[in-house]
């Protein structure tokens, strides 16, 4: 069946109080920590950041921490402006990037943080998304022609380039797929809303020549049929996309070719 | 995911697995296409049992082998377990992960789904067909 329970080493534990610093702009922050080494479940440290000492972001917290409270807090951060995709963690409830993220959004006292949900954890925020890599590979994100190729770029007119607006700005953050309880259910068969929107990408690209090959690849009930348009995906989406829409899109190209 | 750590097949070949079975946008289809025929049909299948509440044996037998009303009942009833099959299947394959009890919930959707549906074809056809062949 589902996993509807934590796995007994999962449940996580009470952790570290750490100091509070002086001052009186002071916001907590509850981060799930778990270290692979100790042998330990995971635990819930709390944290306190002297806001007028640190940036307006809730990466930018993370980052205060790190340098100045615990240097062992473990996270995936490069960018820090949304373009990356690799500080995606759970905060307040909700996948998203702690950098686009700001503290004041979170409107509460305490800041919660968690990985990804229902992902392997390596480290603290740190998940294991290697399936998630495979996924989108296996959708291969790749222009694929046949003709021969032109002696300059593939053309496409301006309507049909309109149409990858919406699909091409993914991030690969994974806070769609994670947030799926279809991708929770069955994320070994189900592709996922970021690989399938990355599918769709391609499907609708008027360049491309494998269109029905890329149908056949996913014409499948755990592949595609998984998603049950729940929408969290699109409701999570820290750069705004709808991976909903581009799943419906592709059930739709099913249905053309079949009635 | 349970193999992970048994298993040295890379992510790719994990993910990829058996392949695509070429199998679900009928299913879908005929979900979709149920779930609208559905509308019509349980309207006017609720008018029909309101028509019989209260009415004695002699006047349900002649309101159940009316044609019309045979036909609509038939159709509702395929309908409705079609879609009741499709749907149930769609729930079994969302939270019964092991193969093997996913395989004996699905033949038991099947097998259930089979005699509902058969129990009530046969009852209305008795009912219509037997008043006309007496």
């Amino acid at each position: 069946m589902a996993e509807f329970n934590l796995p007994k080493n999962s449940r996580y534990t009470e952790g570290k109080s750490w100091p509070k610093p002086a001052g009186s702009n002071v916001t907590a922050f509850r981060i799930y920590r778990w270290n692979p080494e100790d042998g330990q479940n995971p635990k819930i440290d709390t944290y306190y950041v002297d806001r007028d000492d640190c940036g307006p972001m809730v990466l930018d917290a993370l980052i205060w921490i790190k340098n100045n409270v615990d240097s062992t807090l473990t996270f995936r951060r490069s960018c820090r402006e949304g373009i990356c995709g690799s500080c995606a963690m759970n905060i307040m409830g909700q996948n998203t990037l702690a950098c686009t993220l700001g503290i004041d959004e979170c409107e509460s006292d305490t800041v919660k943080i968690y990985p990804l949900p229902h992902m392997p954890v390596v480290k603290d925020l740190v998940p294991d998304l290697t399936q998630f890599y495979a996924q989108h590979a296996a959708v291969e994100p790749w222009l694929q022609t046949q003709s021969p190729e032109p002696e300059k770029e593939w053309r496409q007119t301006p309507e049909d380039r309109q149409k990858l607006d919406g699909l091409y700005e993914c991030i690969l953050c994974a806070c769609c797929s994670t947030s799926c309880p279809s991708y929770w259910w069955n994320g070994d068969k189900f592709l996922g809303p970021a690989a399938l929107l990355q599918a769709y990408r391609w499907l609708i690209d008027s360049r491309d020549e494998s269109t029905g090959e890329r149908l056949d690849a996913l014409h499948d009930p755990f592949k595609l049929y998984r998603c049950h348009t729940i929408m969290n995906c699109a409701n999570t989406c820290p750069k705004g996309l709808n991976p909903a829409k581009a799943i419906a899109e592709i059930k739709k190209m099913m249905v053309e070719r079949l009635v | 995911m349970a193999d992970k750590n048994v298993s040295m097949r890379t992510p790719l070949s994990r993910v990829k697995g058996l392949g695509a079975a070429g199998h679900g946008v009928e299913h879908w289809w005929v979900q979709r296409l149920t779930a609208v025929a559905n509308v019509p049909l349980l309207i006017a299948f609720v008018i029909i049992v309101a028509a019989l509440a209260g009415s004695n044996y002699a006047r349900a037998l002649a309101i159940v082998s009316h044609p019309l009303i045979a036909i609509i009942l038939l159709l509702a009833v395929i309908s409705v377990v079609n879609h009741m099959r499709l749907g149930m299947q769609v729930i079994i394959e969302d939270y019964v992960q092991d193969n093997g009890w996913r395989i004996v919930a699905v033949v038991a959707n099947n097998f259930y789904t089979a005699v509902i549906g058969a129990a009530c074809v046969f009852a209305i056809l008795k009912v219509s067909l037997g008043r006309i062949l007496l």
